[in-house]
């Protein structure tokens, strides 16, 4: 075999390699969610949306789980969507010089990536250890704290995204800086922030291991901020480690239920506003 | 003698015409301007100072929680495999190692798949197919985990223990030295299996770091590359890798930071077992699954602080690991902003 038809089967052969990692990628993405989608719509039932969860045993749904997931997802959001925005101004207009702004930027990027457990036990030793009770304001707070680093970073990369020239154009004309940013800029990369507060929502729908010490779980109707809550993830993995038939099937149900919100909120992120939005 | 009088003269008029331009604005509307311009200012820094705030309240708060496990257990903590609730004996070792063996075994896979897609995206697919293909891959990081657990533990587990643990003690069970490592009864769930679940949670996350510092790489580059007569992976290895060797590593970082403090998944499947075994069939635990399997049970004060005492620990270690995944993107960026 000579030099060139080796360089070109070496070529071939690892070319083919990438196309099958492609594949693989993609298998167990298929994979998981057509057993999401099985297991998940047979499941499925009117009751789920009606009901409140059940003892072992008997039939129930899953609504004091679903309504307690809204409810602290949206607080969580609302609660950390400004501090986010308000961060990540800081590090987009007045970050240009000093010291402040490169330390933010870096720590606010490792928290992006930390471990969601560790702001569950933040949470629980600051808060929880002092009320002397699990509760949904608990849950709230660590949601909050997993909303705002997303938030100040697509914020920042978005606003950075604005060209300079609207800033002096708006300047030009008298503006004061803060006029310039809140009705120039931030409204300039509006899209850009608002798909970053989708995929915050959807990276909190999804998160269990900060609510396990925070919000715990609640098997009744309960709308108390100050007592323990129920919500999707946390009953899910309650229900899908318990060996209860009934509950498994409520489990994959809820599964079924988050995946497509969370999938929703991410494709519409992503196709509705084109932009760059980076999973990391 | 008089031209410099008029021009003074000139001047003053000049500056008097300003200030009663100046005046079409009162003097007290600029001063508010100016103060709510510096109160916005001093607000957004209080935001971003609060970022650095919650980072020391973090670290604060697990030492203080911890403070009784490290009074009683010292350094002797990291080392010890035992942990006993009941003679309240607590030592890290079997997480610890749980933790960094569940995330080597996800970054061996996760790796070369990673490297595989981001070759597929930026050099081989067809421009029309890379926008829903790297969305389709980014979608396996929207996935929440506790998803990944129970597909885990219902699906993959049986699958796993039917076909493949056999097959793998089969061949290389018998391997020396190696062998050791893959024997023991097929049960599904364990070390081996949370690696390989963690492997696909973290393939996203370095393939799309991978695929956006490889697109990076100058045109020029690669097209001198090619007009030289190298073939495609030729270029990949030889020009685009080299290039971006900073950046795919930062990005493998990034990977492994992930890995590191997963939770939900790896509680699912790893077996939450107490015990070093030296196979990795075997069941054992991760800091993260201890966590979240025995927090909201313990009882007394010395096993609830060295439940955050791991806690402490999980985070000092993807702190430095993120930290230096960081350093590492921002030098690539750095490189490239002096290039350009």
């Amino acid at each position: 075999m000579n030099l060139y038809t080796r360089r070109l089967l070496i070529n071939r052969f690892n070319l083919l390699v990438s196309l099958l990692a492609m594949g693989f990628g993609l298998f167990w993405l298929g994979w998981i969610l057509y057993t999401l989608f099985d297991a998940g719509f047979r499941a499925l039932t009117l009751d789920l949306f009606l009901r409140t969860t059940p003892p072992p045993g008997s039939t129930g749904g899953l609504l004091n789980a679903i309504a307690g997931s809204l409810l602290m997802a949206a607080a969580g959001t609302l609660l950390g969507t400004p501090i986010g925005i308000m961060a990540g101004i800081y590090l987009a207009e007045f970050g240009r010089r000093g010291w402040l702004a490169p330390v933010t930027r870096f720590i606010n990027d490792i928290l992006l990536s930390a471990p969601s457990i560790v702001i569950g036990l933040f949470i629980y030793e600051a808060y929880v250890v002092h009320v002397r009770h699990f509760s949904a304001w608990a849950g709230i707070m660590a949601l909050a704290l997993i909303v705002i680093p997303v938030v100040i970073r697509t914020t920042e990369n978005m606003l950075r995204l604005v060209p300079d020239s609207l800033r002096e154009a708006a300047a030009a004309l008298g503006s004061p800086q803060w006029k310039v940013i809140s009705f120039v800029t931030v409204r300039a990369a509006k899209a850009g922030i608002i798909t970053g507060i989708l995929l915050a929502v959807a990276r909190i729908s999804g998160e269990t291991a900060p609510l396990l010490f925070t919000a715990l779980n609640n098997q009744f109707w309960s709308l108390n901020m100050n007592a323990p809550m129920a919500n999707l993830p946390v009953v899910i993995f309650q229900f899908a480690m318990s060996p209860y038939e009934n509950w498994q099937h409520l489990a994959w149900a809820g599964a079924l239920l988050i995946t497509l919100s969370v999938l929703a909120l991410n494709i519409f992120a992503r196709v509705f506003f084109r932009n760059k939005t980076p999973v990391y | 003698m008089s031209t410099v009088a008029n021009t003074m003269e000139g001047l003053a008029r000049g500056l008097s015409d300003i200030s009663t331009v100046s005046k079409a604005i009162p003097d007290s509307s600029l001063r508010r301007q100016y103060r709510l311009d510096q109160l916005f200012r001093y607000a957004t820094r209080g935001f971003a100072f609060f970022v650095l705030a919650l980072l020391i309240g973090i670290i604060l708060s697990l030492i203080l929680g911890s403070m009784p496990a490290i009074n009683a257990f010292g350094l002797k903590f990291l080392v010890t495999p035992h942990w006993n609730p009941v003679t309240e004996e607590f030592g890290a070792l079997v997480p610890i190692v749980g933790t960094l063996v569940t995330s080597f075994i996800a970054l061996l896979i996760g790796i070369p798949v990673s490297f595989g897609i981001a070759l597929f995206l930026t050099e081989l697919s067809p421009a029309w197919l890379r926008r829903p293909l790297g969305t389709a891959i980014e979608l396996l990081a929207a996935i929440p985990s506790i998803i990944y657990g129970m597909w885990g533990l219902f699906v993959f587990a049986p699958v796993f223990a039917e076909y493949v643990q056999p097959a793998l003690t089969g061949t290389l069970g018998s391997v020396p030295l190696v062998g050791r490592l893959f024997q023991g009864p097929p049960m599904g769930i364990g070390i081996l299996t949370a690696g390989l679940i963690l492997a696909i949670m973290v393939i996203p996350f370095i393939a799309s770091v991978m695929r956006d510092v490889f697109e990076i790489v100058p045109a020029v580059l690669k097209e001198s590359a090619y007009a030289l007569g190298s073939t495609t992976w030729e270029v990949v290895w030889h020009v685009v890798l080299p290039y971006t060797k900073v950046g795919a590593v930062g990005g493998v970082m990034l990977g492994l930071g992930r890995a590191l403090g997963e939770t939900m998944a790896v509680t699912f499947v790893i077996g939450n077992a107490h015990g070093l075994a030296a196979s990795v069939m075997a069941p054992g635990s991760s800091i993260a699954s201890t966590l979240a399997n025995e927090f909201t049970e313990a009882v007394g004060d010395l096993y609830f602080s060295s439940l955050i005492e791991l806690g402490l620990i999980l985070f000092v270690i993807t702190f430095i690991v993120l930290a230096f995944s960081k350093l590492l993107l921002l030098r690539l960026a750095k490189q490239e902003g002096q290039k350009t």
